[in-house]
Formats: C-alpha cells, sequence, structure tokens
C-alpha cells in the first residue's frame, strides 16, 4: 500500500529525552483477536502464499485453529423453547385478538423486554414446526389455523406500532400491587419493585428510575416519586377497538364508530391514569422510607424546639429526684431520732429500775447489817433513824454514785464493813459539799 | 485449440445461485468480469424449474408457468439444499411446489416426464439440473465446454448445504473451485474495478434478496477482507414488498368491483397478482409512476390500475424502517459505530427501490459512500455484483491444482490475528500545545502480519523529533449543540425553511469519531531534520504481534530502527 501523508507535524524531542540508539521500547501490543479471513480476492491468495510456506501445524491444531475463530454466525438453536398449550394450539385465528401474541411465539418469559431479534428467531422457529405442509408430511390433516395465529402474532409484534398497541394492553405483563396486608408483613421493596418495573414500560422517559431499598438516599426516594407523579405515558388502547367497517361501507356508519373508538380510547386512559395515580399513592402510604424522611425533616426544623423541651424534662426530672431523695433522708432522720427516743426512755426506766433496785441493795445492806445495831434485835427508833440516814444518803447520791455505792457494798457481810462503806460515802458527800457535817448521825 | 493452452483445461465462470435469481459470469481476457445473458437474453435468471408434459422449462419462462401449472414448477429452492425437512422453511413455495419430506431430505412431486404418474424428484437433483441449464448457457455463450465454477453462497450456509451444493455441482459436471460468500464477492466485485483503491475501510453490505435480506459487516484492509458480523432477516425481503403491492392492487380491484372474489383466494389469480406487482416494483424503480394491468384477474374481470412511486414508498416504508434496524442492528454487533462505516454497498434486486438505499443513506453520516444504483451513478449493478465478484475469484484460481486450492482456503490459513486496536503516531495539532493528537496508521481489526508506512511532517524549523507510537482507542464524541444559534439573516430564507431548521437543530446531536491515544508502545527520536521535509514512519506487524519500527528522515540518511518483543503468551481467542 502507498504511503499515508499525515500533515499534522511531530512533536519536537523533549530535552533531555535520551535512549539507546535513540530507541525507547514501552510495551507490546494488545492482544490480538483471531477471525477468520475471507478467501477471496488477489490479496488473500497472496497472502495464503505466505502463510503457507511456514506451515508446520498438526493436524490437531488444525482442529483448533478453527474452533478459535471468533464467531461471527449466530447459533440458531436453543433459547426459545416453551410448551406449547394444546388449548393455545387449536385456536381459531380469526379471533387473532383474543391471542396471546408473545405465548403463541412462546416468548411469554420475555413479553415486551423481547428483541426484534428474538421475535424474528421465535417466529421462523415456529414456522418450521407449524407449516401446513409439515402437519400434511406426518400425515396429520391440513389445518393452518395456528399457523395462521403465528403470522399474525409475528406481524403485530414486528411492527413497532401495533407491537406497543398490544404491550399496552398486555395482561401477561401486569402486575398486581400487593395489598396493604402483605407489605405489613415486611418486604416492601421486594412486592412493589416488579410493580413499577412493569408499570415503567410506559414510560416515554427512559430509563425508568429504580424503587431501591431502604438504603436509598433521601434524593432517590424523591426522584423516584416525582418521575411517577408526573408520569409521561405511551399507553394506548387502540388494541380494544371495535373493528371500523371498511370505507366502501356506509360511511356514517363508520363515523360513529370511529367515534365511539375515541370515546373508548379516552375514558380508558383516563381510567388508566387514575389506577396508575393510586398505585403511586398506595405505594407512597407504604412506603417506610418516606415517613422517615419526614420525620428527619421535622425534626430538622423545630431542633431548637425540641432540645428546649428536652431540657425542660430533664430538668424536670432532676428536680423531682432531688425532691425524692430529700425526702428519704428527712424520713431516715425521722426514724433515728424516733429511735433515739425509745432509747433514752429505755435507758431511763433501766436507770430508774438500777436506781431502785441499788437503793433496795443499798437499805437491804444496811438491814444485813442489822442496822449496826450489835446484839439482839434493833429497836425500831434505831431502825427508824438508820433507814432515815440511809434515804438521806440515797436522795443525796445521783444514780451513778448509787450504783458505786451498791458496788461497794456489794460482797461486804460484816456490819463493820458495811458501815465502813457508808461512813466513806458521806464523808464523800460531805467533802463534795452535799451533805453537811453531821446530818447523817448514824454515819459520822 | 485453447484446451492445450490452459493448464488444467478448465474453464470457469462464477455463478450467483440465488434463492430467487441466479447468474452467471465470466472473466474476459482484460481482467473484466462480465455477466452472461441466457438464450432468452436474461441476465438474471430466475431460479425455477417447470415442467410441462415432459418439457423442462427454465427462467423467465418457467416463471411464467406459476399461474397456469403451479403444482410442476419448482421455485425457491435453494436454501432447502442439505438440510432435512424439519428445518426448512416452506413459506415461499405457497405458490409453486410444495416440498415434502423425501428420505431424510427434502423433495418435490411433480410430473417431469411425459407420463402421468408424479415423480419425487430432491432438491439436490433440481439443483444439479438448474445448475446444467447454467453451464449449458455459458458454454454456448462462451464457445468453449465450461468445467469449473466458483459459486457464492449466504454466510449462514452450513457445511452440510455447501457440501451439498458441491455435489449437486460436480453432479453437473462442474468442478466447484471454491464457494465463497455472497456479501464478500460483492466486495470483491467493486474492488476488482481498475479505477479501486485499497484503502482500510470497513464495509457494510446490504442483501436485499426475494426471500431474505442478509446484512455483512466487512473490515477491508489493503484488499483482505474479513466478516467481523452477519444478520439475516426472513422478515425483510422482496417478497415482502410485492406482497404490499398485491393487497393495495387486490383492495383496489375489490374496491371497484364489488361482490367479486377476492383474486388473493384464488391460487390463480393471486399468481397473476404476484408476477405483476413484482414488475410494478421494478418499473416503478425507473420511472415514477407504472400501471398495473391483469387480464381476467379474478371473476373473468380484466384489472388495470396505475401507481405511483410515493404511494409506493409510503405503503411499504415499515420494510424500510425494519431493514434499516437491521443493518444498525448488525453494526452494532460488530461492535462499531454507523460513523466507522466508510461504504454501503447494495446488493440484491430490491436495492434498485431508490427508497430503500436512500433510507439507509439517511441512517448513516455523510461520509459514508452508499453504493447503490440511484444514489451513486458509478455503482455496479445490485444484480450482478455477486457473479462479478464470483467470476474474479474463479479466474484468479483457475490455475491452481484443486489440492492447492483446499489448503489455501483451510482454517490454517484463513484463521489470523487481527489487531484488537489501532496503531498510530502523536502528533501535534496546530491550535492544542503539548497534548498530542493520535494520528491512525493501522486501523483495528488489521489481520496481521501487515506493514504500514506514513509521511509525517516535521515542525516548521525542523531539529530533533519525537516519534511516540501508540495503540489508538475510538470513541464518539457526542456534543449536544448549543442553545439555538440563531441565525443573522433569518429574513432572508422563508419562514418556512427557519422553522424546520431549528427543529433539527433542537434534536440532533452532533456526533464525531474521535481516536484517543492508548497504550504506548515505543518513542524513538530522529536528530536534525531538515526545514520543511517529513519523517517516514514504517511500521511491521509480524504474525505474533511482534513489531519493527523504522523511523527516518524521507531522502536522509541513517534514522532509528527498533523491535517490539511478541506480548506474553496471547491465548488465541481469549480476548
Amino acid at each position: 500500500m502507498a504511503a499515508i501523508t499525515i500533515n499534522l507535524p511531530l512533536p519536537v524531542l523533549p530535552e533531555g529525552w535520551s535512549a539507546e540508539k535513540d530507541f525507547k521500547a514501552i510495551s507490546s501490543l494488545s492482544p490480538a483477536t483471531q477471525r477468520n479471513v475471507e478467501p477471496v480476492g488477489p490479496h488473500f491468495l497472496a497472502h495464503a502464499r505466505r502463510k503457507r510456506h511456514k506451515r508446520t501445524f498438526s493436524e490437531d491444531e488444525r482442529i483448533q485453529a478453527q474452533e478459535n475463530v471468533k464467531k461471527v454466525e449466530d447459533d440458531d438453536a436453543g433459547e426459545i423453547s416453551e410448551e406449547e398449550d394444546p388449548l393455545m394450539l387449536q385456536r381459531d385465528a380469526k379471533d387473532w385478538k383474543g391471542q396471546d401474541h408473545y405465548a403463541v411465539l412462546g416468548l411469554s418469559k420475555y413479553r415486551y423486554k423481547a428483541t426484534e431479534d428474538q421475535i424474528k428467531r421465535a417466529h421462523r422457529k415456529k414456522v418450521l414446526r407449524h407449516h401446513p405442509d409439515k402437519k400434511a408430511a406426518s400425515g396429520k390433516t391440513e389445518d393452518d389455523s395456528f399457523f395462521k395465529c403465528i403470522q399474525k402474532a409475528t406481524e403485530t409484534l414486528l411492527d413497532p406500532v401495533k407491537r406497543r398497541q398490544w404491550d399496552s394492553v398486555d395482561p401477561g405483563a401486569d402486575l398486581e400491587p400487593p395489598s396493604k396486608k402483605q407489605v405489613q408483613k415486611g418486604n416492601f421493596y421486594k412486592l412493589w419493585g416488579p410493580v413499577f418495573e412493569s408499570e415503567g414500560r410506559f414510560s416515554k422517559k427512559q430509563p425508568v428510575p429504580k424503587l431501591g431499598d431502604e438504603k436509598s438516599s433521601k434524593e432517590a426516594v424523591e426522584g423516584f416519586y416525582d418521575f411517577w407523579s408526573y408520569f409521561d405515558s405511551w399507553r394506548t388502547f387502540e388494541y380494544e377497538d371495535e373493528d371500523v367497517p371498511d370505507d366502501n361501507e356506509n360511511r356514517d356508519q363508520k363515523r360513529h364508530v370511529e367515534r365511539k373508538n375515541a370515546n373508548a380510547r379516552r375514558k380508558k386512559k383516563t381510567e388508566d391514569t387514575a389506577r396508575l395515580r393510586k398505585l403511586v399513592e398506595d405505594a407512597m402510604g407504604m412506603d417506610e422510607r418516606l415517613k422517615r424522611f419526614k420525620k428527619q425533616q421535622y425534626e430538622e426544623k423545630n431542633k431548637k424546639k425540641i432540645e428546649r423541651e428536652a431540657a425542660a424534662a430533664k430538668a424536670k426530672e432532676e428536680e423531682a429526684k432531688r425532691k425524692e431523695e430529700e425526702a428519704k433522708l428527712a424520713k431516715v432522720r425521722e426514724e433515728q431520732e424516733k429511735a433515739q427516743k425509745a432509747d433514752a426512755k429505755k435507758a431511763k426506766e433501766a436507770a430508774k429500775n438500777a436506781a431502785k433496785k441499788n437503793k433496795r441493795v443499798v437499805r437491804g445492806a444496811a438491814k444485813d447489817a442489822n442496822y449496826f445495831h450489835e446484839g439482839g434485835d434493833a429497836s425500831a427508833a434505831e431502825i427508824d433513824s438508820v433507814l432515815n440516814d440511809v434515804d438521806l444518803v440515797i436522795t443525796k447520791v445521783d444514780n451513778e454514785e448509787l450504783a458505786d455505792l451498791t458496788a461497794k457494798l456489794n460482797g461486804k457481810k460484816g456490819a463493820g464493813e458495811i458501815k465502813a462503806v457508808f461512813v466513806d460515802e458521806v464523808k464523800r458527800l460531805v467533802g463534795a459539799g452535799k451533805m453537811k457535817e453531821g446530818e447523817a448521825k448514824n454515819f459520822s | 485449440m485453447s484446451d492445450e493452452e490452459e493448464s488444467p483445461g478448465r474453464v470457469a465462470i462464477g455463478i450467483s445461485f440465488g434463492n430467487s435469481y441466479s447468474s452467471i459470469a465470466f472473466t474476459t481476457s482484460e481482467g473484466k468480469a462480465e455477466v452472461i445473458a441466457n438464450e432468452e437474453g436474461d441476465r438474471q435468471i430466475p431460479t425455477i424449474l417447470s415442467y410441462v408434459e415432459g418439457e423442462e422449462f427454465q427462467g423467465t419462462q418457467a416463471k411464467a408457468q406459476l399461474v397456469r401449472n403451479s403444482k410442476n414448477t419448482v421455485a425457491y429452492f435453494r436454501d432447502f439444499l442439505g438440510e432435512d425437512f424439519k428445518s426448512v422453511d416452506p413459506t415461499p413455495c405457497h405458490q409453486s411446489a410444495h416440498p415434502k419430506e423425501h428420505e431424510g431430505t427434502v423433495a418435490f412431486s411433480i410430473r417431469d416426464s411425459e407420463a402421468e404418474s408424479e415423480n419425487t424428484v430432491t432438491v439436490s437433483e433440481i439443483t444439479t439440473r438448474h445448475l446444467r441449464r447454467l453451464k449449458n448457457s455459458a458454454s454456448d455463450f462462451l464457445g468453449k465446454q465450461v468445467n469449473a465454477v466458483v459459486i457464492t453462497v449466504p454466510t449462514n450456509f452450513s457445511d452440510k448445504q455447501r457440501a451439498a451444493l458441491k455435489k449437486a455441482a460436480e453432479d453437473a459436471g462442474l468442478e466447484v473451485l471454491q464457494l465463497i460468500h455472497e456479501p464478500v464477492a460483492d466486495v470483491l466485485a467493486y474492488d476488482a474495478r481498475p479505477d479501486a483503491k485499497h484503502a482500510d475501510k470497513n464495509v457494510v453490505v446490504v442483501d436485499v434478496g426475494g426471500t431474505r435480506s442478509d446484512v455483512a459487516v466487512i473490515a477491508s484492509r489493503g484488499g483482505m477482507y474479513t466478516i467481523l458480523a452477519t444478520a439475516h432477516d426472513y422478515d425483510v425481503s422482496g417478497a415482502q414488498l410485492d406482497q404490499v403491492l398485491i393487497d393495495y392492487f387486490a383492495k383496489e380491484f375489490l374496491k371497484k368491483n364489488k361482490g367479486v372474489e377476492d383474486p388473493r383466494e384464488n391460487p390463480r389469480s393471486l399468481a397473476k397478482l404476484k408476477l405483476e406487482s413484482e414488475a410494478v416494483k421494478k418499473a416503478l424503480s425507473l420511472g415514477q409512476s407504472a400501471s398495473f394491468s391483469v387480464e381476467s384477474l379474478s371473476g373473468g374481470i380484466d384489472f388495470t390500475a396505475t401507481i405511483n412511486r410515493s404511494r409506493y414508498e409510503l405503503l411499504a416504508s415499515k420494510h424500510f424502517q425494519s431493514l434499516k434496524r437491521l443493518v444498525v442492528h448488525c453494526v452494532e454487533k460488530a461492535e462499531l459505530d454507523v460513523l466507522d462505516i466508510n461504504e454501503i454497498i447494495c446488493a440484491g434486486g430490491n436495492s434498485h427501490t431508490p427508497k430503500l438505499s436512500r433510507s439507509l443513506a439517511d441512517e448513516f453520516p455523510p461520509t459514508t459512500t452508499v453504493f447503490a444504483p440511484t444514489l451513486s451513478p458509478t455503482a455496479i449493478n445490485p444484480n450482478e455484483l455477486a457473479a462479478r465478484g464470483a467470476a474474479i475469484q474463479a479466474s484468479l484460481v483457475e490455475a491452481f491444482d484443486t489440492d492447492d486450492i483446499e489448503q489455501s482456503t483451510h482454517p490454517v490459513v484463513t484463521s489470523t490475528p487481527h489487531l484488537a486496536h489501532a496503531i498510530g503516531v502523536l502528533s501535534i495539532s496546530g491550535d492544542e500545545k503539548g497534548a498530542g493528537v493520535f494520528t491512525l496508521m493501522i486501523e483495528p481489526e488489521t489481520p496481521v502480519p501487515v506493514r504500514r508506512t506514513a509521511h509525517v511532517a516535521v515542525p516548521r524549523e525542523g531539529g530533533d523529533v519525537l516519534v511516540k507510537l501508540c495503540e489508538g482507542v475510538r470513541e464518539i464524541k457526542v456534543t449536544k449543540p448549543e442553545a439555538k444559534p440563531k441565525t443573522n439573516g433569518a429574513n432572508e430564507d422563508e419562514d418556512d425553511d427557519d422553522d424546520d431548521d431549528d427543529d433539527d437543530d433542537d434534536e440532533e446531536e452532533i456526533r464525531e469519531k474521535v481516536w484517543k491515544a492508548g497504550r504506548v508502545l515505543a518513542e524513538m527520536a530522529v536528530r536534525g531534520t531538515k526545514k520543511g521535509s517529513k519523517v517516514e514512519v514504517q511500521v511491521s506487524v509480524g504474525a505474533e504481534l511482534d513489531v519493527q519500527i523504522i523511523a527516518r528522515e524521507v531522502n536522509g540518511k541513517g534514522g532509528t530502527r527498533g523491535m517490539l518483543d511478541k506480548p506474553a503468551i496471547a491465548q488465541n481467542g481469549s480476548v
């Protein structure tokens, strides 16, 4: 081939660029695609000659070479192999409007998603099986009604206008929206997702946004519902039109039917729009994300108010707590006081008892010492005077001194000893100034 | 006398064997391919055989028999060859002999002898008879006994079908030198023109035949052809275009004649309608209007009507659209964009239809050349393309031994690595600084080994320059038009025109094909170039993707050279 001339200049060599022999290899070529060259034309023959001189491939590699070639021709086999409903096979071709075109071609799992290529291939496959000549060959009667159904289905699906009309009313592609009950069990996204996807096929705007899941951002969710609120649908109901009589018949009749059709279409379209609106509203009503966003937004707006309210609530709570604690404390104290009082009373009682007892002991001691009378019984006067003195001592001492006195008197048997104790006591009392010298005559 | 001069004693022709029509072509001593007319003067010979009282008719005469003798007329049988009955589509044969099953193959029950009883004739026998007739026509024309052929087949012909065709041809006394693909034959016919340049190009061949349409995207690189993608369609075809006219005329007829049987319901009337509709279709390709006239169409009533071209185009627009989609789909399948397509070749008889080629041209950018009789005065008759291509190939391989041909066409030779990316050098564009612009030297999908040379300008002052070799990536740049470019001289044009223009501006985006530099392969320096001279860069890619690069100043001495190793084990086909 002649040299190409490129008029755009080459760049100037950057400064400091150098390499061995002025050449720098950087990388190798990308891997190549293996393809079949057509064995046609003078240039190929030259190529073949060149190539064949070097040929040393074994038979194995020959086969390998063919297998590796990138496939250009499609495989016709496979793909469309749906069971054929025997009822469908008996359909009358005259009733073609009522047939499910996708099911006839075995494309019911693709429906509106089927590509033109798929339809063509499915058609061909069905023709190969159901052509009347084939039936005749296998000895069956020449019944071509299903073949006509196939032709009608293909005609409808291969014409973009007619296909849209059919897709608009294709009952097999519609999905019932889930009920509230179903959604309450959870799985909002799984239940509603396919519904919106199926409705989305009518959108003039493509691609249709997806429902998403609970993690979707606020913008995405709002965008989604915005899209559906302003949904632009191409759905038409021409397919369900009554047949318009041929123009060579009654013209008035024709116009009448046309008007009727137009009205029916309009009505159905309005109904459809209303249906879709309701559907979207239902979905919005059940969408937890919207509620969450609403709450978030509300919170955002009233942040301060809420904070203040929260602070007030907290303060109130603290106050209540404090009061409660105080009350508790007061109660405890009260109880303590009560207990103390009771204790004091008891102690007093005890002291009183002890004093009584001590007095008895002291008086008893005087009695034990036979009222300090030596020999025989003491006279009443002596007894009286001794007892008076003892009582005097008792009245003069307080409880503790009395207890001491009692302790001293304990274990003393002899009259002299007991008297010495009393004498000491009187002396002490006199010393303390509580008694006058000689007041207790018996113990001086 | 000539028998002794030609080495293997071969006289080879090219045959284009179609479902509806066949043609035969030979190569003159000047190397020009010519299509041969048969005894009746037809260059397109209907692929139809008809038997009347034991006499065999072929071509136009047989076609006429479709009306009266449809049961003993065999048509549209090419695609049945080598297939078993359950995988053939008998739809095209509704108005001729119906195919039936016979010992695992397809056959026809016809009365092909004088006897009253029907004979079962297999499709390969029919093919043999048809090819024999073609061979005899060619022999009569050339004055020599033809004994070898190159036959064109569709790209999706299976090995079994090829074998069956070969066998049928051999039974007819023809040695099959090679079977070549129809779209490639079409490209070859164009490339064999004396003034044709073997530029690197991507070609779409659109073949709208009688019963099917085939589209192929072919990469043509220095005269080597590689099919990148194909698409076949049995719904867009000449028969469908005929059907449009049949329906139209039948309705017109019924409108004028009330209470008469629909001519489409009666086989004989339908055959008449079909023949005349096909003639009307052809007439509409040449003239603006055509007349339709059938004697005793239905119920003994003659019918005459006229139709103009625009009405026909309106009625058939659905099919044109469908074909357009098919073509675009095929281009996408080849992982290309419409902007990558340099040429469209319209083949097949229906390419004469002006609207068809125009609607195709609309889908492609203005830079794409469309070869169709109505758009390009230099276009070759689309009916003859395949036959011519076959004849050229026949003249090329005529002298080879059969063994030689077989080995040359074996996958070992034909399966070749093709470059995954373009290769080019970085150069500086006038307005941009620094950033290099990728300049293409070798297109992607070029089979290796390949060698390309480019002469690249040097900067104005000369001096040392850098040659940076890169792989290139093609990108489609989509630019939205700027907000309504208000025309200054709006008053000059008519208002209507202005409105139209504005509408177009609003919707259309400008799509451009841009090359971006990808992986850098090598850098090299050429020192001391003179002012205004050029640097010659030669890139040779070897069979195993090893690269040799030479850069030197044109007419200069020395220069730089270097090698790139082949890539680390690239498994064949693992792309």
